[in-house]
């Protein structure tokens, strides 16, 4: 191995520089200047992401423990991207609420440490450093989940959400240590010539699965979801719903498409049947939601059931449309938590309830949130809409007519929810509407982002021309 | 710049010139010269249209051609005939004469006219569109925006309509994309490539079992928006709670997709599933032409009256429609374009009286002849032509359904003809029952006496939807010609 091959994980290694960086930069920035390190993070971060949009070759590390090829390169890119959008809107929240008892710097270890695990978990090769990644992953989000620590809700969700982590991934090695034993590797390139269906893989393959189906709170996993998001500081709730799904998503894919497809008659129909239940459970209690993270959470849940209908497929096509509506669904997620975060920032206001009248107040900010539920809800011309039709449109290549169907119901179920946030900003006044309030310049960048992703992302087709032509790996 | 993108261009300018407008008069302004630019444009595309028509003879005009998404075969494609040349008039009329009669509003003027504009972007998008893709993306363009409209200027119980509205037809819309999806993945039937071009499918011998499959999914996906009896109840709702304005555009030009996306896809896409179906929605077309004649009758809100005998008189499209001939195929078009401009006159009369009496129950008013005589006399005049009087556009429409029916060699399609008629009988109750109660008569209430005069802005909206239906009546054969030119590649492809 030589010296140029450690540029494969490029990625990896300016992350594991800049968390180096900011340790350094704790220790040295004296307490009355701490404020600086967020805008040292937001700059380094900014970089890093630059840096990713450079080609990258595909090839094996460590015997094939690590991989990377022009698909994983684009996750790694979309999950910077939206990491950096997650940074620009908690910039004002770190500096006015965490650097005041120093734990800035914490916060954005702490998060690029997961992030870190995730980029390990997306170049895996085989279950060890698979699961290496899907545990550096997840815990510092427990962390962070407790992160403040005077709410006694948001030490609840750090714990709620470790327990429940660890027994996911614990169940999750269960099942990979049985699919060791059938297949005799733990190379994903070797499974895959020797898995064959039998009582053992079966059970072993639905333990991991349950494990990741965690992360991507699919019906019956999920009932970590909103409780966490609710107690969870905002960021990390969206962090939580946005990166940490789509990595869990994209990692789901690899390994279903590649690894476990001699599985694929037994996982068809297991997706078929979690596509269903994740839709219909988040959707029907998202209707009744008051709090609006935990209205997000169910919309999130049911979002991840829409995905289940392009993992379904196994196809080209359905990589394509599963990585293109994961692009679009960060942007989207992100804009609605993004809108979220001001306002409970600037007023510490979180209820539907506390919505009402927004667009006479803060027509801006509205509009970003009506943006953000129509991608969300899938309408024409933002973004969401393509990435909904063309899943959809995947999971129909493959003859799920009924599946289909059965989604666009559950389409006009998520609508209902969606526009009883429209119908508090918009079409109510409101007794006591939230005041006229300026947002800071991070903020207003990390909405303004958003705000381009949700319009460009879907009337601009070469990109999803791109993630086709990517998704070729998977033919 | 091709003429037919123009329709999408120039009104996303009109809305951002009105984002920046300050204050109600900037808005209107503006949002009037849009309109009537849009109508010039609308009038520019009739001469054009007929000029090159007499010289080519493809299926559709000024088509245009750009890939959008290539890996799926998804093409911004647009072209016209003479049916949506018609029908992208109607809107350009009846979205100008909606931004007349709205002229006062004045909770947030700007919104209203950006909702308004964005909602006839989506029907003009609709109608030029020759790709399921790009159709589908107008259609919900054009639907959305219908919450805002009502949840926020509307009237009564605003929230609840609103929300029903938008679900039942956001709902059929999820309905139809299933029924687009399966044309699509069987568009490759005869072993060509996938594709979303309406023209393209059509060469396509769709297998008979699939057509028997997504034709009802297509079907009633359009029917929703077209008020087909049973899936009408949003629109009686949606209509009395929505401003002028909205009820205007909503009723004469929204509902007018339905019907289009029925002919234009369902029937020419799939015309064995049509032959196999057409026995069942016929009945309930023929259901809702009856029903809804009899509801009007029963009503006493004037906009329930109106909305009523629009489903009525939608279900006689969706009839004709379905009938598979000629003459009653030319019928519905010209029924649509009718009643688009009769129904639309009709909302921005009842707004009129609405604005001056603040009541709709046509039980509390009466002798308004002699109050507002100009407006009676129009309701009047509108009022015959609904009840299909010759001379008007509503006659032409339905004497060419009728008769279109009764060529029909089936004893059971005759039968529902005959029941079918006997609406205009009803109908010609309601109009009359309405005229007697409201406009005749001893003055009602002495408050009544001292109403405003019509102002120059009603009065301008009330000619432009005036004039067509007199010369759509007058005159039919050069529209009728037209339309029945570009029936033709449709009687090839569904006889």
């Amino acid at each position: 191995m030589d010296f140029n091959s450690f540029f494969l994980m490029r990625h990896e290694l300016t992350l594991l520089a800049i968390i180096m960086i900011l340790l350094i930069a704790e220790i040295f920035i004296p307490a009355s200047r701490k404020n600086s390190i967020v805008s040292l993070a937001l700059l380094l971060f900014g970089l890093h992401t630059l840096s990713g949009f450079f080609p990258l070759a595909e090839s094996k590390l460590f015997g094939g423990m690590f991989r990377s090829n022009d698909l994983i390169h684009f996750f790694k890119n979309v999950l910077n991207l939206g990491v950096l959008i997650l940074l620009l809107q908690s910039a004002d929240w770190v500096k006015e609420k965490m650097t005041s008892n120093d734990r800035g710097t914490e916060f954005f270890i702490l998060l690029f440490a997961s992030l870190f695990g995730m980029y390990f978990m997306i170049s895996a090769g085989d279950f060890l450093m698979f699961y290496i990644g899907l545990e550096l992953s997840t815990l510092p989000v427990a962390a962070l989940a407790a992160f403040e620590v005077l709410k006694r809700k948001s030490s609840e969700a750090g714990i709620k959400l470790i327990l429940s982590a660890a027994l996911a991934s614990g169940v999750s090695l269960f099942g990979i240590s049985m699919l060791y034993a059938t297949a005799g590797s733990i190379f994903f390139d070797e499974i895959i010539l020797n898995i064959s269906l039998n009582n053992l893989t079966l059970l072993g393959f639905i333990l991991f699965f349950a494990g990741l189906a965690f992360k991507i709170s699919l019906v019956p996993f999920h009932f970590w979801t909103a409780d966490v998001y609710e107690g969870a500081p905002i960021s990390i709730a969206s962090y939580l719903s946005v990166i940490s799904k789509g990595a869990a998503v994209f990692i789901m894919m690899i390994l279903l498409f590649s690894v476990l497809k001699p599985l694929m008659e037994v996982w068809e129909n297991l997706i078929y049947v979690l596509a269903l239940a994740t839709m219909f459970t988040g959707n029907l209690f998202a209707l009744r939601q008051e709090n609006m993270k935990r209205f997000l959470a169910f919309s999130s849940i049911a979002q991840a059931g829409f995905i289940l209908l392009g993992l379904i497929t196994g196809t080209q096509l359905g990589t394509a449309t599963v990585v293109y509506f994961v692009t679009i669904y960060i942007f989207s997620n992100l804009a609605a938590f993004g809108v979220v975060q001001a306002i409970s920032l600037q007023t510490g206001r979180e209820n539907m309830k506390d919505y009402e009248g927004l667009y006479r107040t803060n027509p801006k900010l509205s509009l970003v949130m009506m943006l953000a539920l129509f991608s969300l809800a899938g309408i024409p011309p933002v973004a969401g809409f393509f990435g909904k039709f063309f899943l959809f449109t995947a999971a129909a290549s493959q003859g799920y007519y009924l599946l289909v169907f059965l989604a666009v119901v559950n389409v006009t179920i998520s609508l209902y929810y969606y526009l009883l946030v429209m119908r508090a900003m918009f079409l109510r006044k409101g007794d006591d509407p939230i005041p006229f309030f300026r947002n800071k310049i991070y903020m207003k960048l990390g909405l303004v982002i958003t705000v381009v992703g949700i319009l460009i992302l879907g009337l601009y087709s070469p990109l999803y021309d791109y993630i086709f032509q990517l998704s070729g790996i998977f033919k | 710049m091709d003429i037919l993108s123009l329709f999408v261009i120039v009104p996303v300018l009109v809305i951002l010139a009105l984002v920046f407008s300050k204050g109600l008069k900037q808005a209107r302004l503006i949002a009037m010269i849009g309109g009537i630019i849009q109508l010039g444009m609308a009038i520019n595309l009739i001469f054009a249209y007929t000029r090159e028509r007499a010289v080519n003879d493809s299926i559709m005009l000024f088509t245009r051609d750009l890939t959008w998404f290539e890996q799926l075969n998804i093409h911004y494609s647009i072209g016209v005939d003479g049916i949506s040349v018609a029908l992208i008039t109607l809107t350009s009329i009846v979205l100008l004469a909606g931004v007349f009669i709205s002229w006062k509003i004045e909770d947030l003027p700007k919104e209203f006219f950006v909702s308004l504009i964005v909602l006839s972007t989506g029907v003009y998008g609709f109608f030029i569109s020759i790709d399921l893709f790009t159709m589908f993306v107008f259609y919900e363009i054009a639907v959305i925006p219908m919450y805002l409209l009502i949840g926020i200027w509307g009237t009564g119980p605003k929230e609840y309509s609103a929300m029903k509205l938008t679900l039942m037809l956001m709902g059929a819309s999820a309905v139809l994309m299933v029924g687009i999806l399966g044309i699509y993945f069987n568009s490759n039937a005869d072993g060509g490539a996938l594709t979303f071009n309406i023209l393209e499918i059509a060469k396509v011998n769709i297998p008979y079992e699939a057509q028997k499959l997504f034709f009802p999914l297509t079907f009633i996906g359009f029917a929703v928006l077209g008020a087909l009896f049973p899936f009408h109840t949003w629109s009686p709702d949606g209509h009395a709670s929505a401003p002028t304005a909205v009820s205007m555009l909503h009723a004469g030009v929204l509902m007018k997709l339905g019907g289009y996306g029925i002919f234009r896809i369902a029937m020419f896409l799939l015309p064995q599933g049509a032959l196999t179906w057409s026995w069942f929605f016929i009945i309930l077309s023929a259901t809702g032409v009856i029903y809804g004649a009899f509801a009007a009758l029963r009503q006493t809100d004037l906009k329930y009256i109106n909305a009523y005998a629009s489903v009525s008189h939608l279900g006689m499209v969706s009839f004709a429609l379905l009938m598979l001939n000629k003459t009653a195929w030319n019928g519905a078009i010209l029924q649509s374009l009718s009643h688009g401009f009769m129904t639309a006159l009709f909302f921005a009369l009842i707004g009129m009286i609405y604005g001056r009496t603040h009541t709709r129950d046509i039980t509390k008013l009466g002798g308004l002849l002699k109050v507002i005589p100009f407006i009676s006399a129009i309701y009047v005049i509108t009022g015959l032509a609904l009840l299909g009087l010759p001379g008007f556009s509503g006659f032409v429409a339905e004497m060419n359904i009728f008769m279109g029916a009764f060529l029909h060699d089936d004893m059971f399609h005759r039968i529902l003809t005959i029941v079918s008629v006997s609406a205009i009988v009803v109908t010609a109750v309601y109009v009359l029952r309405v005229v007697g109660i409201m406009l005749m008569g001893p003055v009602k209430n002495t408050a009544y006496l001292k109403l405003p005069a019509v102002t120059w802005y009603e009065k301008a909206g009330i000619l432009l939807l005036l004039i067509p239906i007199v010369g759509i009546g007058v005159a039919p054969l050069w529209l009728s010609n037209m339309i029945m030119q570009s029936l033709e590649p449709f009687i090839r492809g569904v006889l």
